[in-house]
């Protein structure tokens, strides 16, 4: 997934919209922040997710961080490689490391996201 | 966090360079890691690694009346010591919790102490409290001077090619006086909050990062790593270690905190000794050692159950890098305090599953 073509949200995850069908997941910056990963916590399919809400949490040695949810809608997939081994989301946040896939309820919800170049911004901000 | 009123080491401008992450830590600015904590804590259970940890409190003593004075504000018997010799201890409060641990040093001349940065004013606020009628002098040293620890398999050959005293005739607690690089005076121990051999030099801050670069090219054959905080925690943690704020507080005493063997109540009189009396007997809690089946970390504050009913809390947990297992240390009631008992920790709202384990849980097989 070419991440210049993903939206992001504030909190740092990126959503892939075709169709009514989003795949979720975290940003590349998010993943070098937390080093150290141990595991991710991710809902069921049939879950229901609300934008904004927290939808699962991801530990590294230092802390906990919840995930939120970019967008609304219903849990079809759940990437189950990376919640067997989170390294998978080290290695590549946007390819293999995917996490979710969701039907989306409201598809402008993604036009509210931040496009790549908003992001870098944001990241660049807070690095400092 | 308004970084212009926090301490700043002698290092802090070497670890900004390295961009080192660094965070608030009892009123100093450290860092907690400069490249992920368990590649460094890795480097140290391997080969070595490197700490600034002149955040450590640093007080001198000096006069004909300081082992008198230690001695009523210690629980240790600083009277054991040898010239060069080290003593792990604790200072008691009247109630018999713990204002801190430390390290007493018997120096040719006088004593010194290194207390923890976040116990420092508390310490040395206690010591002036207590009533001292002798001849004794004590000086904070802590900003004018650097700490830094050199731990792992490889410290003794890396610290050897800079410190021109024979480091393999030092044995465990005691320390030389001698040269790094031909020059620079030290205080050099064999102490560590690793669980691995290592070392403690003590410096003038005027020379901490010249002692600091001179240590990173003496370990560079053996692959030495700068390590910040996150990697000293990881590690004295493994090796069963207290530290305070989590196993150790104001209101924990000793005993429970696996600790007795630090307190000497015939050695006299001293600062918590009738209440230790008491505690002795009567531990109330006890520290234990527990293994979760799952990959969650159970942090300081999770609640521990035995068969449904709270048992105890959690004082640290992690993952351990080396034994790839999520762990916790626990003060516990006795009923839970049995090896092999099988508890259930409250880690976020959720029951995870854990069985009480032998603590340390790791430890080197090859002496120290």
């Amino acid at each position: 997934m070419d991440p210049t073509r993903l939206r992001f949200a504030p909190s740092h995850e990126w959503v892939n919209l075709e169709g009514d069908v989003a795949t979720i997941g975290i940003s590349r910056f998010a993943v070098d922040q937390l080093t150290d990963l141990i595991v991710i916590e991710l809902p069921a399919a049939g879950t229901t997710l609300k934008a904004g809400k927290s939808f699962g949490e991801v530990e590294s040695v230092k802390a906990v961080s919840d995930l939120y949810a970019p967008v609304s809608g219903e849990v079809i997939e759940v990437n189950e490689a990376v919640t067997n081994d989170v390294q998978l989301l080290a290695q590549d946040p946007y390819e293999v490391g995917w996490l979710l896939k969701v039907k989306v309820s409201d598809p402008a919800e993604v036009q509210n996201l931040l496009d790549h170049d908003a992001y870098q911004k944001k990241v660049a901000e807070e690095a400092h | 966090m308004s970084a212009a009123s926090l301490l700043e080491t002698p290092l802090h401008a070497w670890h900004q360079a390295q961009h080192a992450r660094l965070v608030d830590f009892a009123g100093w600015s450290m860092p907690v890691q400069y490249t992920s904590i368990v590649e460094e804590h890795q480097a140290v259970r391997n080969a070595v690694g490197l700490f600034d940890i002149s955040h450590m409190g640093r007080l001198a003593f000096s006069g004909p009346d300081a082992l008198s004075w230690l001695e009523a504000a210690t629980t240790n018997q600083v009277s054991r010591l040898a010239v060069n010799q080290i003593q792990y201890s604790l200072m008691a409060n009247g109630g018999g919790g713990v204002v801190d641990d430390i390290l007493v040093y018997r120096l040719a001349e006088g004593y010194a102490v290194v207390c923890n940065a976040s116990n420092r004013t508390a310490v040395v606020t206690e010591l002036e409290r207590i009533a001292h009628p002798g001849n004794a002098a004590l000086v904070d040293q802590t900003l004018e001077t650097a700490m830094i620890a050199i731990q792992g398999p490889r410290a003794l050959e890396t610290v050897q090619k800079v410190f021109d005293g024979d480091l393999a005739q030092l044995k465990y607690y005691h320390l030389a006086m001698g040269r790094l690089m031909g020059r620079v005076d030290t205080v050099l121990s064999r102490t560590g909050y690793t669980g691995e051999t290592g070392f403690e030099v003590i410096v003038p801050a005027a020379e901490a990062e010249a002692v600091w670069n001179a240590l990173l090219d003496a370990g560079k054959p053996a692959g030495i790593v700068p390590c910040g905080l996150g990697a000293r925690d990881t590690l004295r943690f493994e090796a069963g270690m207290p530290l305070y704020g989590h196993e150790l507080s104001e209101t924990t005493n000793p005993y429970a905190a696996g600790l007795g063997w630090v307190v000497k109540l015939k050695k006299g009189e001293f600062v918590g000794r009738d209440a230790l009396t008491s505690f002795k007997a009567n531990p109330e809690l006890s520290r234990v050692g527990l293994r979760l089946e799952g990959k969650r970390i159970a942090r300081q504050g999770s609640l521990v159950r035995l068969e449904g009913r709270d048992a105890g809390l959690v004082t640290s947990g992690t993952f351990s890098p080396t034994l790839q297992k999520s762990l916790a240390m626990a003060l516990v009631e006795p009923s839970a305090a049995q090896l092999g008992t099988k508890v259930s920790i409250d880690v976020r709202g959720k029951d995870e599953a854990a069985e009480v384990v032998e603590l340390p849980f790791y430890s080197r097989t090859d002496g120290r």
